[in-house]
């Protein structure tokens, strides 16, 4: 029974530990932020995962899906529950953003999910390095859009965000933002277990080692293309509508390829289609950056050198395909990795 | 026993009526007709080049034909992409093998059924109860079908690490894993030694009785063929030059100057 559950009593544990840490002020600020960007890399890693990981097709514009859902949450949040210049007085009781925070954060999901749209429809005849450059193109599209848009800031970025989080403080005194990227990290890692272990999941992979066969063999491969896609773009939206929320003000300027690169990182360095690979990775590069914070701008130096060198003597990263439980057998009498 | 003249009550598995397809400025298949009753074995032979595997890339819909019509238990596959013409009952294996390496053996037998898991994206994120039913399903079917097939001590192991044979009977094993009706073999034997030939040969007669299936096989090696099928199609440049049982076929005219060349100089 304990063993059963075991994961989830961890999980519970490490929620209720940060929450009690961030509520009694027990850590610096500076700290709460580098572990909520942690949740946030992880969202980002291990979704980035599913398509470059699992299906097999190298995306590169990770970063502009992000960009809409932290708008999208953004504009909806500040709309909805916060006095605005643009937008004037909030349309709903401002106390119920403690209730809609999370359909706020799903919301920039959802648009994320079909913004994804964008690169699914064109991976149906397009593989490879030309579905890459058309990756990009969606990232750059994305952003260019944004910093066109006067109303909501344009390349100035937008904010606001900080007072949706004081009016959920007003309500019930709790460090909401740990709270929240916390749950949706764990709920974004859980949904891309379920998806990935099961029959119907398992053609992502289908795909990505012999699309024809997959197709052959039953497997609607545009159908599986646009869901994996869908996913994957949606999970980042949530993520950048976490980050946009941490930092209280967002700017397209910080969505661009260079972002997008850093996550494309953590994936190879964590190992392709390992999920446990991909968290583990983006924790670790998270720690890595702030680490190598004093060296400033020569952190992009050393970071990329970083990746030559994995590429070089592991190029499958440092889980490989493997996940942990593979890696220590043990670990299966407490959960099941795969 | 298929002519086309012959008259038959029982609906065709396949049938295919002026098929035609064309490359550019290449006729790679060229007004070709068949018609497979159910329970046949039946083989498609040929020189290098003349078009076998066009018909069956036709037949499995990857390819869409310039001019005539497949139908499969009677539909028309026009239009129609490869995994819906799967659905209808029909399964292949291919020339070079095309397992998911880096699957395991049972995975690959279980991603075959994908076409009938009955589930979709929220169920498997949910976990409902008729998501865990119908996985719970799709893994006895699987395994059973490998210890069918005397597979079930590799249902860990990962394709790649199988000898050719042994990858030959899974890639096999993986398309009936669909229960299809129609069975399309590119080339079974090939890569395969002696011994493993005649395993082969072993598999595909019991499959045959075993399965209720249509099989339709290419194959270069002669022998299997005059072992195995009851009837013979061969084609040539894409075009039929003869047609009939084993014995009929290898003494035709036609055969023999198609695979030996024309001896009159």
């Amino acid at each position: 029974m304990l063993k059963r559950y075991s994961i989830q009593l961890i999980l519970v544990a490490c929620g209720g530990l940060l929450t009690y840490v961030a509520y009694e002020e027990l850590v610096s600020l500076y700290l709460l932020s580098v572990l909520m960007f942690m949740g946030v890399n992880v969202i980002l890693s291990t979704s980035l995962n599913l398509v470059n990981g699992n299906m097999g097709e190298f995306s590169c514009g990770h970063a502009g899906f992000m960009c809409v859902g932290a708008y999208v949450s953004s504009v909806l949040g500040v709309w909805l529950f916060a006095k605005d210049k643009v937008f004037g007085p909030p349309v709903l009781p401002p106390e119920l953003a403690l209730y809609a925070f999370p359909l706020v954060i799903l919301a920039g999901g959802v648009a994320a999910a079909l913004a994804g749209l964008l690169v699914a429809i064109p991976s149906y005849k397009t593989r490879g390095d030309y579905l890459a450059i058309i990756t990009i193109a969606a990232n750059y599209i994305i952003i260019s859009a944004i910093e066109n848009l006067g109303v909501i800031g344009g390349s100035r970025g937008f904010m606001g965000m900080k007072s949706v989080i004081s009016s959920m403080e007003d309500v019930a005194y709790l460090p909401w933002m740990p709270i929240w990227v916390f749950s949706f990290t764990i709920f974004c890692v859980w949904l891309i277990r379920r998806y990935v272990s099961s029959t119907f999941g398992k053609g992502v992979n289908a795909i990505s080692q012999d699309e024809v066969a997959a197709e052959i063999m039953s497997v609607n491969t545009n159908k599986i293309k646009t869901i994996t896609f869908m996913v994957s773009s949606g999970l980042a939206g949530i993520a950048g509508g976490l980050f946009a929320y941490i930092l209280g003000y967002v700017n397209p300027g910080s969505f661009n390829i260079l972002k997008s690169t850093e996550v494309l990182v953590m994936v190879y360095l964590g190992g392709m289609a390992s999920l446990s690979g991909a968290v583990l990775s983006a924790i670790a590069f998270t720690i890595l950056l702030e680490l190598l914070r004093p060296l400033q701008i020569i952190k992009w130096v050393v970071i990329p050198l970083l990746l030559i060198i994995v590429m070089q003597f592991r190029p499958e990263g440092i889980m490989g395909s493997r996940e942990l439980s593979d890696i220590f057998p043990w670990l299966k009498r407490f959960y099941r990795f795969k | 026993m298929e002519n086309a003249n012959s008259k038959s009550d029982l609906q065709p598995v396949l049938e295919i009526r002026n098929l035609t397809q064309q490359f550019g400025g290449l006729r790679a298949v060229s007004n070709f007709n068949v018609r497979l009753e159910p329970g046949g074995l039946i083989g498609l032979i040929g020189p290098n080049g003349a078009g076998k595997t066009t018909v069956f890339n036709l037949v499995s819909g990857f390819y869409q034909p310039t001019s005539g019509e497949i139908l499969i238990n009677g539909i028309n596959t026009a239009g129609m992409k490869p995994h819906q013409v799967t659905g209808l009952g029909v399964a292949r294996t291919f020339q070079n093998i095309r397992l998911w390496n880096d699957m395991s053996v049972l995975d690959n037998i279980r991603v075959a059924q994908h076409g009938k898991l009955q589930y979709g994206f929220f169920h498997a994120v949910a976990r409902s109860g008729h998501y865990l039913a119908r996985e719970r399903q799709i893994e006895d079917d699987a395994r059973e079908l490998l210890e069918v097939f005397d597979l079930q001590d590799y249902a860990e192991e990962f394709p790649k690490n199988l000898p050719y044979g042994t990858q030959r009977k899974l890639e096999i094993a993986r398309a009936l894993s669909s229960k299809p009706q129609l069975l399309l073999l590119d080339e079974p034997a090939a890569g395969l030694n002696s011994a493993d030939i005649h395993e082969l040969i072993r598999l595909v007669r019991w499959i045959h009785s075993h399965f209720d299936v249509t099989i339709w096989m290419i194959e270069h090696h002669m022998d299997v063929m005059m072992e195995l099928s009851s009837y013979i199609k061969v084609i040539d440049f894409g075009e039929t030059i003869a047609e009939g049982t084993p014995a009929e076929v290898r003494n035709h005219p036609a055969v023999i100057t198609a695979y030996l060349g024309d001896e009159k100089i």
